[in-house]
């Protein structure tokens, strides 16, 4: 089947979802108000609260929210065939992130602006607040360590990409530093730092001193490495330790130093990959090679698919963008449909073009089958595949291959690095609330949180050992990934539910795609805990049959506490607002 | 109407871009007057000022700001007798 008719299906699908389905959503069911006074004009301080334009508003949110998540999920996920993932990608987009991403930011306009962590307190109590904040630590926890994975083995598989993504920190401090000391608009320095980026890009591919290949310098993958290690595996170790080292620097540095600049050029590197693969997708018109469904998978698609894509068709993490900060500058209330839904769908399109570029990259069905041999195989190649296939893509405006490759991976380390340092951040924040929570005072203290987020995700990232060896083993963290992320949209979804309740609208919107959420991670935490990393499951582990034990109490805790909650008939105290 | 279209959209650009930032800028601004005003209010809070006694004819200029934070603090009265902003 032809690519370009999936892309076009999806976006079609895309388009009437946000049309029909939104807008009844909008209007029957969260019964939005253009003359309610938003907390951006409520509160308006020029600082958080600031009436916004919506499009500028749906600019800088979508640029939030997505990243390389919604790359490496489907990327794995075709593994069962490209037609389970693009249907789990459509329909999840429509009918649950949606109205996750809708529904969290309608539900903080009508709280003050609240995050939903403290909607959870003043709606159900103290008790969802902290499972919340346990939830997201986990998940937080997860980020750390599958992104710190992903970027050192993409750094060792495509050793061109190294000098480019390091020259981008010098351009983030000098663009902040045009922002915020120099107020200089943002078109030229932001244009300067990408042609800088991409010329260091085309350089490294083709110049042999610029790639930075930390195996190759210990003499092959059949040399000696440190401490009685291969060569990849001490690669593996020293670029860990790197990152940990940097992602320390960054997250205790102000937002404006670092952070913010690098996600400035983030967003312009969504637009121009976007725009690449998109284009390329037009000129090269390819065929889908992987095949529609695969018969013969090693492990069922159910409940596995629904928590491999996590981000692209539902991700809770957006939930923490919708209510944390574009809740506070929502000019109008009926903006929140635009905004929340069609971030949701920016990110589909994304999680879309992922699909094709992997269902497309093979030479056939069969080379597809012998490169995706089972799931394990299809975590570890997933990422590598999506860069080798967009490059591809990217051939049909006349890129050559090896520039391309270099550039699809600089984009996806970039979005993975500031990820890596958002998580980081949010994660020292969270320790240091629950130190406050439990009156834990040291871990208050900015560098004791860090210190405690950095060397936690760094064990989680070196301790479990994958088939190949040290090393090997980040990917097998990708379903604890899904299903923490999974369970604080079933969460956020419960409390629009709940909402929606006490308004005496029809909640089923929200608690269908809640329960459907629920049922899948207790399904897969049960099968993974159980039958796989238990001592008696095939691949035992005990630290991720501890992490996964603790996932699946939570979504247990969940369901139950949701349940008895819904059937209470309580006072509204929302509408005292 | 190209030019028109091309900067409406460099200025939607500068826009979305510059959000974030402009948070941030204005944030900073924000607690550096907060500092301000407790310089200059400090008698009242305890804190021995000797200028304070100048410090007041500024009163009629600082109290719209006063206002916003106590306001900001989740106050939602003045918490201190001198100043009667509300």
């Amino acid at each position: 089947m032809n690519a370009i008719l999936i892309a076009f299906i999806g976006i079609v699908v895309f388009i009437l979802g946000y049309r029909y389905y939104s807008k009844f959503v909008a209007e029957k069911i969260f019964r939005l108000d253009p003359n309610y006074v938003t907390p951006a004009h409520r509160f308006k301080d020029g600082v958080d609260y600031v009436p916004t334009n919506k499009f500028v508003l749906w600019g800088h949110h979508f640029t939030s929210v997505a990243g390389a998540a919604p790359i490496l999920g489907p990327a794995i996920a075709i593994y069962w065939g490209w037609l389970p993932a693009f249907l789990w990608v459509v329909l999840g987009t429509i009918f649950a992130a949606g109205v996750h991403d809708f529904g969290t930011l309608a539900l903080s306009v009508r709280n003050k602006g609240y995050s939903i962590g403290t909607i959870a307190d003043r709606l159900v109590g103290r008790r969802a607040k902290l499972l919340f904040l346990f939830i997201i630590l986990i998940l937080v926890l997860m980020v750390n360590a599958v992104f710190a994975w992903v970027i050192s083995n993409l750094f060792i598989s495509y050793p061109a990409s190294v000098f480019p993504v390091f020259i981008q920190i010098p351009l983030a401090i000098w663009i902040g530093y045009a922002a915020y000391k120099r107020n200089i608009k943002m078109l030229l320095p932001s244009v300067i730092a990408l042609v800088i980026m991409y010329a260091a890009a085309i350089m490294a591919s083709r110049v042999g001193f610029l790639q930075i290949d930390l195996v190759r310098y210990m003499g092959g993958e059949n040399g000696t490495g440190l401490f009685g290690l291969g060569t990849v595996s001490t690669a593996f170790l020293i670029w860990i330790v790197i990152l940990m080292v940097y992602v320390y620097i960054a997250s205790t540095l102000p937002v404006w130093k670092l952070l913010q600049p690098r996600d400035f050029i983030n967003s312009h590197q969504l637009v121009v990959g976007l725009a690449i693969l998109y284009l390329g997708l037009l000129f090269t018109s390819p065929s889908m090679t992987a095949p529609v469904v695969n018969e013969s998978p090693d492990r069922s698609f159910l409940p596995l698919l629904f928590i491999t894509i996590a981000c692209g068709a539902i991700s809770g993490f957006h939930g923490l963008v919708s209510s944390g900060t574009s809740s506070k500058q929502l000019d109008k209330e009926t903006d929140a449909r635009f905004v929340g839904y069609f971030g949701a769908v920016g990110e589909g399109i994304l999680a879309l073009v992922s699909i094709i570029a992997v269902g497309t990259f093979f030479a056939n069905t069969d080379a597809f089958s012998q490169a995706y041999t089972s799931f394990n195989e299809a975590n570890a190649i997933g990422l590598g595949t999506f860069i080798e296939g967009a490059a591809t893509l990217a051939q049909g405006l006349g890129i050559p291959t090896d520039i391309a490759t270099t550039i699809v991976s600089i984009i996806v380390v970039s979005f993975a690095a500031t990820t890596l340092d958002t998580s980081v951040r949010l994660m020292r924040y969270i320790i240091a609330e629950l130190g406050i929570e439990y009156k834990i005072q040291p871990l208050t203290k900015t560098h004791v949180a860090t210190t405690v987020a950095v060397l936690s995700s760094a064990a989680l990232v070196l301790i479990p050992e994958g088939p190949n060896g040290f090393g090997s083993g980040g990917y097998l963290i990708w379903p604890l990934f899904g299903t923490a992320n999974q369970l604080l949209a079933a969460i956020s979804l419960f409390l629009i539910a709940i909402w929606l309740k006490r308004k005496g609208s029809n909640y089923m919107v929200a608690l269908i795609p809640m329960i459907f959420l629920i049922f899948m991670t207790l399904f897969a935490m049960f099968q993974q805990v159980v039958f796989e990393w238990s001592w008696m499951g095939t691949g035992s582990n005990m630290l991720l049959f501890v992490l996964g034990s603790i996932i699946f109490v939570f979504a247990i805790w969940i369901a139950l506490t949701s349940f008895s909650e819904l059937m209470k008939k309580v006072e509204d105290p929302l509408n005292k607002d | 109407m190209f030019t028109d279209r091309l900067k409406q959209l460099i200025h939607y650009y500068e826009e979305v871009i510059s959000l974030p930032h402009k948070t941030e800028v204005a944030r900073e601004l924000r607690n550096e007057d907060d500092f301000f005003l407790l310089l200059l209010y400090s008698e009242m809070v305890g804190i021995p000022n000797p200028v304070y006694y100048y410090t007041l004819e500024l009163y009629p200029y600082i109290i719209e700001s006063f206002h916003d934070w106590h306001l900001r603090m989740g106050m939602d009265k003045s918490p201190l007798n001198g100043i009667r902003c509300c």
